[in-house]
């Protein structure tokens, strides 16, 4: 049916960013070893993105194809630099690699772990740069998934990433799952789970709550515990101090 | 070559291939058989060349609700086989013109079943026939899935009581995700209610689900109630499709039915508690 060769999405990718500080090349080297013995297995074809935004180090003075080359021998695979002092822009485009822009993603910095810390002895000098590993996400805004038909027993509908949309009923036995929010413009008979990968903002939001389960970020509650709680009306079920309320709307 | 009511004549000219009508329910036991043989009977009665196909094999019934179950030579899985023609193995009814019977095999089961060759016979059905209608085994596995997949229309038998409305609603799902409209991206298959062995007196008294609350559930159209009555098990035991005794309510219920099936607006019957007559109380009528 579908007559595309392809299709074009936007996604998100999780890579290891080496933030360089300073640069020479035996300290580098020596480092990326230790760091590299510590988790053979975990660098091994690791996409990562050497940022340049806190280098000490005068840039025109470093041989950026040299830093690539000494990633890739320990089994990394640089794909971008970030913050590029404008200086040598000129110099790190020619190493093929992208160009990134500074600051232009929120990101979460792991803690460091104690390991991270290199394992040399402290009365060898001063080390010259600290790898640290930095995971970042990037939020892609997804469109909500929306259902106009009833959802019946056994059919499961998962909206991932974003916000589930259902314009009619969801039958006893049928199942619903969103990261984001869910709305059910219709008896909400079955099973619905909101948040699934942990937002524990997500909410759920039905006409006639008439549920086997609801569930926000894995608290749940059973169609007991609801009956007490406006069954057969409008309701909202939201997630507050780690306990499920369930409010008439 | 029929008969044939004048505003259907337009369309069955346009459609060249015959319509599928697939009757199922999930649950076994609320009256597909009986209703595939009523509803056949009904159409070719209204002058529509109409087949039903016996789709469970191995526990064929349909034979015997039609009453042709000793002229049974060749059957469904023998024309899947090659092992002998459509026309060897149709059985014409005796009393309704335009009516034809495709047993199911008794000795085999669903395995039999291939999907080229269920294809096959209804492409070889759709192109002298008015009307297929496909008579479902009871569960959603390999034969349900069979019978419903070529489906254009679908005749959901409940009963009502929770079981069978929940597995009524189990297979329209089915309906939405397993049938060659929806993988071919066409329209979807038309979903029609059918709630049978109703009994107004006990919907009253709180025992039995109320027309309006499987309506409420299942959401699709209703396309007759069929009140329960002696008359069904009667016309089983005797091989006679119930809608050809017009004297009983389930035999009219069926009538309306096939109206409706068919496109017109008739108002539903037998829903509500009849009050019996002081003299009909007095001779201890039923």
């Amino acid at each position: 049916m579908n007559q595309l060769s392809f299709q074009l999405k936007g996604s998100v990718v999780t890579a290891i960013v080496l933030e360089l500080y300073r640069y020479s090349r035996t300290q580098f080297s020596g480092e990326l070893a230790g760091k590299v013995r510590q988790a053979p297995m975990f660098f091994q074809q690791t996409p990562v993105v050497i940022s340049l935004e806190k280098l000490e180090t005068d840039p025109s003075k470093i041989d950026f194809a040299e830093v690539i080359a000494l990633c890739r021998e320990f089994g990394l695979r640089p794909m971008a630099f970030k913050g590029a002092p404008p200086e040598c822009v000129a110099a790190l485009e020619a190493t093929g690699l992208v160009l990134i822009p500074a600051g232009q993603v929120g990101r979460a910095v792991v803690p460091e772990s104690p390991s991270v810390a290199p394992p040399e002895p402290p009365s060898v000098a001063e080390p010259e740069i600290v790898v640290r590993t930095v995971v970042e996400e990037r939020l892609v805004q997804r469109p909500s998934k929306v259902i106009t038909r009833p959802i019946r027993s056994g059919q499961q509908v998962y909206a991932e990433g974003c916000d589930l949309i259902v314009m009619a009923a969801v039958s006893e036995g049928a199942e619903i799952l969103a990261d984001g929010h869910i709305h059910v413009y219709g008896a909400l008979r079955g099973r619905a789970l909101a948040g699934v990968r942990g937002d524990d903002t997500a909410r759920i939001f039905c006409q006639s709550l008439e549920a086997e389960l609801v569930s926000v970020a894995g608290n749940f509650k059973l169609s007991d515990s609801l009956r007490e709680l406006g069954w057969k009306a409008p309701a909202q079920v939201y997630l507050q101090d780690d306990t499920l309320h369930v409010v008439a709307l | 070559m029929n008969t044939r009511e004048p505003d259907a004549a337009g369309k069955i000219e346009e459609r060249v291939l015959a319509k599928i009508i697939v009757v199922t329910s999930g649950k076994g036991g609320v009256g597909k058989t009986t209703s595939s043989a009523a509803i056949g009977t009904g159409l070719a009665l209204r002058g529509f060349k109409t087949a039903i196909i016996d789709f469970d094999v191995g526990l064929r019934n349909l034979d015997l609700i039609m009453g042709c179950e000793r002229r049974v030579v060749y059957d469904f899985v023998n024309v899947i086989n090659k092992e002998a023609t459509l026309k060897q193995a149709l059985i014409k009814d005796k009393r309704t013109p335009n009516l034809f019977i495709l047993p199911a095999s008794q000795t085999r089961d669903k395995d039999a079943l291939s999907q080229e060759g269920v294809q096959a016979v209804l492409n070889e059905l759709s192109r002298d026939f008015d009307y297929i209608v496909c008579d479902s085994p009871a569960g959603i596995e390999k034969g349900a899935q069979m019978a419903l997949y070529y489906a254009d229309i679908a005749i959901v038998v409940t009963n009502p009581e929770v079981s069978s409305v929940r597995d009524s609603d189990r297979i329209l799902g089915i309906l939405q995700s397993k049938t060659r409209r929806v993988e071919a991206g066409e329209e979807p298959v038309e979903e029609h209610l059918l709630l049978t062995r109703y009994n107004p007196t006990r919907v009253l008294a709180g025992e039995m689900l109320s027309v309006q609350d499987v309506e409420d559930i299942l959401v699709i159209p209703l396309l007759g109630v069929i009140p329960e009555s002696e008359a069904v098990l009667k016309a089983s035991n005797q091989g006679t499709p119930v809608i050809l005794d017009q004297e009983t309510e389930a035999g009219q219920a069926y009538s309306d039915a096939v109206a409706r099936l068919l496109g017109e607006k008739v108002e539903h019957r037998f829903l509500e508690v009849q009050k019996k007559s002081f003299l009909k109380r007095l001779l201890g009528g039923k």
